[in-house]
């Protein structure tokens, strides 16, 4: 199958890609609310447009989490193997790296989900 | 061995011994079970009473009380339905193919517990907002109660719209009934936790910090609130009453604070001046204007003596004026052991008698 992602990128590196993400947008929902709240900057922006940004992040998070679980997939073979790859083999390692990542991936869509519920409840700094 | 439970007449073949056999043993675990059950029963004295979460007076802890019991029955649904699969699993071995078991994996290992995760994530942020005034305009136009947690009690100051203070009190609270009030909660000096469990979730109390809770009681009646957060060495005896009452008698209850006078009984007062009770305490409608301990307006309607630690007996009193420390460890009130007792009496006939 041809791609505009080329192969050369599945290394182990792949295998950070979605957790990194969940880490970022862990701590950019944290660090705005939060220094938003704290500073009181001046009303040139309510936290309704925090809000918002914050949502328009965690849809970028999770598009390049599904990206990531994508290209997990694709390494995995699209699941036309049977886990456990444990053969001793340069094949079975990358189907077993393709797997891991695409359930890291899984873990990491879900937890950026979670971490975005607050900002539906949310609706103001508190005093 | 006969056995005419199972055979009624004639002797018992070998399979009915055995099946006679088997139905003991089984009965007797589920016997034993249930008399443990019964066993449990003084249990439930706790889910009822004027402390206990289970038993809400409020909306807010009616929503802590139903999150409880749907975790609680979901819990055990989920627990039952793992220990059948793992008897199931246990006795059919290689009935289910590995690509079954693998899709009951994901399904109920991995997709379910999210999704309930998630819901149960979404109630309880969804309950919060009620709690917390700043959602619904800061908690403008509630009546705003100040309440200030100190080693080992309560300040309580009823504020008027405009902010200042109407009158003070100690360890009582008293809210209408199905009307929002705004706590505004500090400390001067360690961090206390202000907590009714009937009433709802506890906010902490953190020097230099102001945070605001809202609570509502829908039923009237008498409740007790406590200190969550160990505070000294008299933490456990840091309680306070709380009294939900219908509008008019709170009403009438304000006005009657706002005019309340220790003045009645002169000589009562005279020793209360004389031993220096007024360094430390207030008395409206008095010289008595101490700012240190409790205000003791209208003291004798109080629902204890000693934040929670007594009843509010003229006996009682008279014990906690004598022996502070004895009573509370850690009370920074002094002894008056040195007056003779018919003085200390008095002092205490004095506080009960006011109103």
């Amino acid at each position: 199958m041809k791609s505009v992602i080329p192969r050369e990128v599945e290394t182990l590196w792949t295998l950070f890609t979605a957790p990194v993400v969940w880490a970022l947008h862990f701590i950019i929902c944290y660090a705005t609310v939060a220094v938003f709240c704290a500073k009181r900057l001046p009303a040139s922006f309510s936290f309704d447009t925090v809000r918002i940004v914050l949502v328009v992040v965690t849809l970028a998070a999770l598009a390049m989490i599904v990206l990531s679980a994508y290209l997990a997939w694709r390494q995995w073979g699209f699941g036309a193997k049977d886990a456990p790859h444990d053969e001793p083999t340069r094949s079975s390692r990358t189907l077993f790296q393709g797997f891991a990542t695409l359930l890291l991936s899984g873990l990491s869509f879900v937890s950026v989900v979670y971490a975005a519920i607050p900002l539906i409840f949310i609706a103001e700094c508190q005093p | 061995m006969n056995d005419d439970r199972l055979t009624g007449d004639g002797r018992p073949t070998r399979s009915q011994i055995h099946r006679g056999d088997v139905i003991a043993r089984t009965l007797w675990p589920a016997t034993k079970a249930i008399l443990s059950l019964f066993l449990l029963c003084p249990l439930l004295v706790s889910c009822s009473g004027d402390l206990s979460v289970l038993d809400p007076a409020g909306r807010e802890a009616a929503g802590v009380a139903t999150l409880f019991f749907a975790m609680l029955i979901g819990g055990a649904v989920i627990w039952v339905g793992v220990v059948v699969l793992l008897f199931y699993a246990a006795r059919k071995k290689n009935a289910h193919s590995e690509q079954g078991a693998g899709r009951l994996i994901l399904w109920g290992g991995a997709v379910m517990p999210c999704i309930v995760l998630g819901a149960l994530l979404s109630y309880a942020m969804w309950l919060m907002p009620n709690v917390r005034p700043f959602f619904s305009g800061g908690g403008e136009g509630l009546q705003q109660i100040d309440v200030t947690g100190e080693q080992y009690w309560w300040r309580v100051r009823y504020l008027d719209p405009d902010g200042s203070v109407a009158f003070e009190t100690a360890n009582e609270i008293r809210m209408p009934v199905g009307e929002r009030v705004a706590f505004q909660l500090t400390s001067p000096d360690v961090i206390h936790s202000f907590w009714i469990p009937v009433l709802g979730g506890k906010m902490d109390m953190i020097p230099g910090r102001r945070n605001v809770l809202t609570l509502e009681g829908d039923k009237p009646g008498s409740y007790r609130g406590v200190c969550a957060e160990f505070c000294g060495t008299s933490h456990a005896l840091m309680g306070f009453t709380v009294e939900v009452m219908e509008k008019p008698a709170y009403d009438a209850w304000l006005a009657s604070r706002r005019s309340a006078s220790g003045g009645g009984d002169a000589e009562g007062l005279a020793l209360f001046l004389k031993n220096g009770c007024s360094a430390c305490h207030a008395i409206s409608g008095t010289e008595a204007r101490g700012v240190i301990g409790p205000d003791l307006t209208a003291f004798g309607e109080r629902g204890s003596v000693g934040a929670g630690t007594l009843g509010n007996t003229t006996a009682d009193i008279a014990r906690f004026l004598r022996d502070p420390a004895g009573i509370k460890p850690g009370v920074r009130m002094p002894h008056y052991n040195m007056l003779p007792e018919a003085e200390t009496d008095r002092i205490a006939q004095y506080l009960k008698g006011l109103r």
